[in-house]
């Protein structure tokens, strides 16, 4: 419970670091973004959403403390201000419509990234110098290499374009509205194949790697020579001994890597134009939307921050030693 | 990205047995000989070093081998690889091949200042945690972990749209979101380092603190900081590759980042022209592939463990 309440002060001393980095940065940068982003809309709104705006990025005359309390009570409130680029939609609108796009892709890549790599890598260790652990690792690790984009590309090229099997673009087709029937959900798998093909195909040589590496230091504990004393099948020491314990520096590599799953899906979605908020953080970025790009920004962190608390918890109940000390 | 998450569990358990021999000399030339002479048996390191070595040629040569601006357009536009143009030549009919040497010059200069730089904030950071502990080692452990938890790629765009365009832009972004996986893997070995006895000894002789941190500890664990400076050159080159793609950061220089950037935006893939996108592709997972081969060779000298057994 300790540890928890640990982690948890410092989740939220982390996410007080971004809120205040979302603060200073527009206010400290030499030049000056801020009225380079007004000159373009200023025509189309009204002067009193130009007033609210000026605030959140410091343009008025209030003292530094005073601007700063008024953000974080804004950030709490859920008021990130209003999208320049989807005006009048506020930017937490915005976000909600488009944040589950990048929840599926995110979610399918890494959870099959996870598993299947995990699995791989138990086998590796398993079978040391065999064909799977002298052939995968660089193998993966040479496909790890490319850039996500690059991939992403290839793939787009290959299956997409010459090949023609895949849809080029966007989460589902043209025309076709949102709804629970079999056309649509399959029209949205089909949509989803080449994005997570490209970041399971980045990730998964990591995932291999760290498991073969634990699981070759578990399985000389001797607790794993006593299963084998036993006569125990060698399927049940690998998986109900070995890489039960082998497991747990994956699960914390699994929360920080979440960071890096979405910044995967900002390359892939960017690629394939699927409409999540990687995607939308980029076009946000050109269209100097500074309002949008800042909430995506924070959001995307919150995500990150709560989904590594999680982790934590499942650590705890993985893991007693963390209970005890 | 996909080796460097997996180094600290592979480096944090490496132990060299000759590097707590405490006299000075004897320990800088044991260490460092032994482990010179592993990479230069290690196959792996090698291949990777020799790779290395062939990019950095290639580069340093490039205005011998492709002479005049690559960047400028010219009459042959869109042509598959020939003899003439033995890569092709982009929509704007600029030459491909001139485009990747040239890039490979930015492409390595930032990556490895980014790694560089990374790696020694990553140092002074994680020794100076480990060696004054309490309240620093705290506050500093924080402000580590708090950057290795923020998405990377998310912050580099904020950052990169906030900071004035250019190149040093780049390699300040790329530094300020690379440096905490450096940080804390050194700091957990310099952790081990700081509880044993030379160290403990140059303490009571009265040694300065920056001298014991980096005389004394640092050499030490040479071996670490070289694999953590590997693992942050390959995230600068394919960080700075990203960011370029994504039109963020310096689109008016070339490098394999900004190649790719414009022959998307051309729509060299919707032409089919796949030749303008595959060298600078292929030279930047080259290139980080031959560093990761490194990488995995240094982690083999330092942790027997993982050494593959001899058969028979």
């Amino acid at each position: 419970m300790v540890f928890l309440l640990r982690r948890l002060g410092f989740y939220v001393i982390a996410f007080w670091a971004c809120i205040t980095l979302n603060f200073f940065l527009p206010r400290l940068m030499p030049g000056d973004p801020v009225s380079r982003m007004f000159s373009q809309v200023q025509s189309q709104m009204r002067p009193d959403q130009v007033d609210a705006l000026r605030r959140l990025f410091g343009l008025d005359d209030r003292p530094l403390w005073e601007q700063y309390i008024a953000y974080i009570g804004k950030i709490f409130r859920g008021d990130m201000g209003i999208s320049l680029s989807r005006f009048p939609s506020p930017v937490s609108e915005v976000i909600g419509s488009q944040i589950g796009w990048t929840l599926l892709l995110g979610g399918t890549s890494l959870i099959i990234a996870v598993i299947l790599g995990n699995f791989l890598g138990v086998l590796a260790a398993w079978r040391r110098g065999k064909f799977l652990d002298s052939v995968f690792p660089p193998l993966l690790i040479f496909v790890g290499s490319f850039p996500y984009f690059w991939l992403a590309m290839a793939a787009l090229y290959l299956f997409g374009i010459t090949l023609g099997w895949l849809p080029l673009s966007h989460a589902f087709s043209t025309g076709l509205s949102p709804s629970f029937s079999l056309k649509y959900i399959g029209d949205v798998a089909a949509h989803l194949i080449l994005p997570a093909l490209t970041i399971v195909l980045v990730s998964i040589g990591g995932w291999m790697l760290g498991m073969r590496n634990t699981m070759i230091a578990t399985t000389a504990e001797d607790y794993i020579t006593m299963a084998r004393a036993k006569g125990l099948r060698p399927a049940r020491i690998m998986f109900q001994y070995a890489a039960r314990n082998a497991m747990l520096p994956s699960v914390t590599s699994f929360g920080m890597s979440l960071g890096f799953v979405v910044g995967g899906a900002l390359l892939t979605e960017t690629v394939f134009a699927y409409p999540g908020i990687g995607y939308q953080l980029l076009t946000s970025v050109q269209a100097l939307d500074y309002p949008l790009t800042q909430g995506i920004f924070l959001t995307i962190t919150a995500a990150v921050l709560a989904a590594n608390f999680l982790v934590d918890i499942i650590y705890v109940r993985l893991d007693p030693r963390v209970r005890v000390s | 990205m996909s080796l460097t998450d997996s180094t600290p569990t592979a480096t944090t358990t490496a132990g060299n047995p000759t590097i707590q021999v405490p006299e000075p000399p004897v320990r800088g030339r044991v260490a460092h000989g032994g482990f010179v002479h592993g990479i230069l048996t290690n196959k792996k390191a090698l291949f990777g070093l020799a790779i290395l070595v062939v990019f950095a040629l290639l580069a340093l040569l490039a205005p011998l081998l492709a002479p005049g601006n690559p960047s400028d357009f010219g009459p042959e536009a869109s042509l598959a690889p020939s003899g003439n143009h033995l890569l092709g030549t982009t929509s704007k009919g600029q030459d491909v091949l001139a485009l990747t040497l040239w890039g490979s010059r930015s492409s390595l200069t930032v990556g490895f200042t980014v790694g560089i730089a990374a790696t020694f904030i990553g140092c002074l950071v994680g020794i100076a945690s480990a060696y004054f502990g309490k309240a620093i080692d705290e506050v500093l452990s924080l402000l580590t972990n708090i950057f290795l938890l923020i998405p990377g790629l998310p912050l580099l765009v904020v950052l990169a749209a906030f900071l004035p365009p250019g190149p040093a832009t780049v390699v300040i972004v790329l530094v300020i979101t690379g440096w905490a996986g450096s940080a804390r893997v050194l700091r957990s070995q310099a952790l081990s380092l700081r509880s044993k006895d030379f160290v403990a000894a140059a303490v009571v002789t009265g040694e300065k603190a920056w001298r014991i941190m980096f005389r004394e500890i640092l050499p030490n664990m040479a071996s670490i900081v070289m694999s953590t400076l590997l693992g942050c050159v390959i995230y600068g080159i394919g960080a700075q590759a990203g960011l370029e793609f994504l039109g963020l950061g310096d689109t008016g220089s070339v490098s394999w980042g900004t190649n790719l950037y414009w022959a998307n935006n051309d729509g060299a893939l919707m032409t089919g022209d796949w030749w303008v996108l595959l060298p600078s592709g292929v030279a930047i997972a080259v290139v980080a592939f031959a560093l990761a081969m490194i990488n995995y060779a240094v982690d083999e000298i330092t942790n027997p463990r993982l050494r593959v057994e001899k058969k028979g």
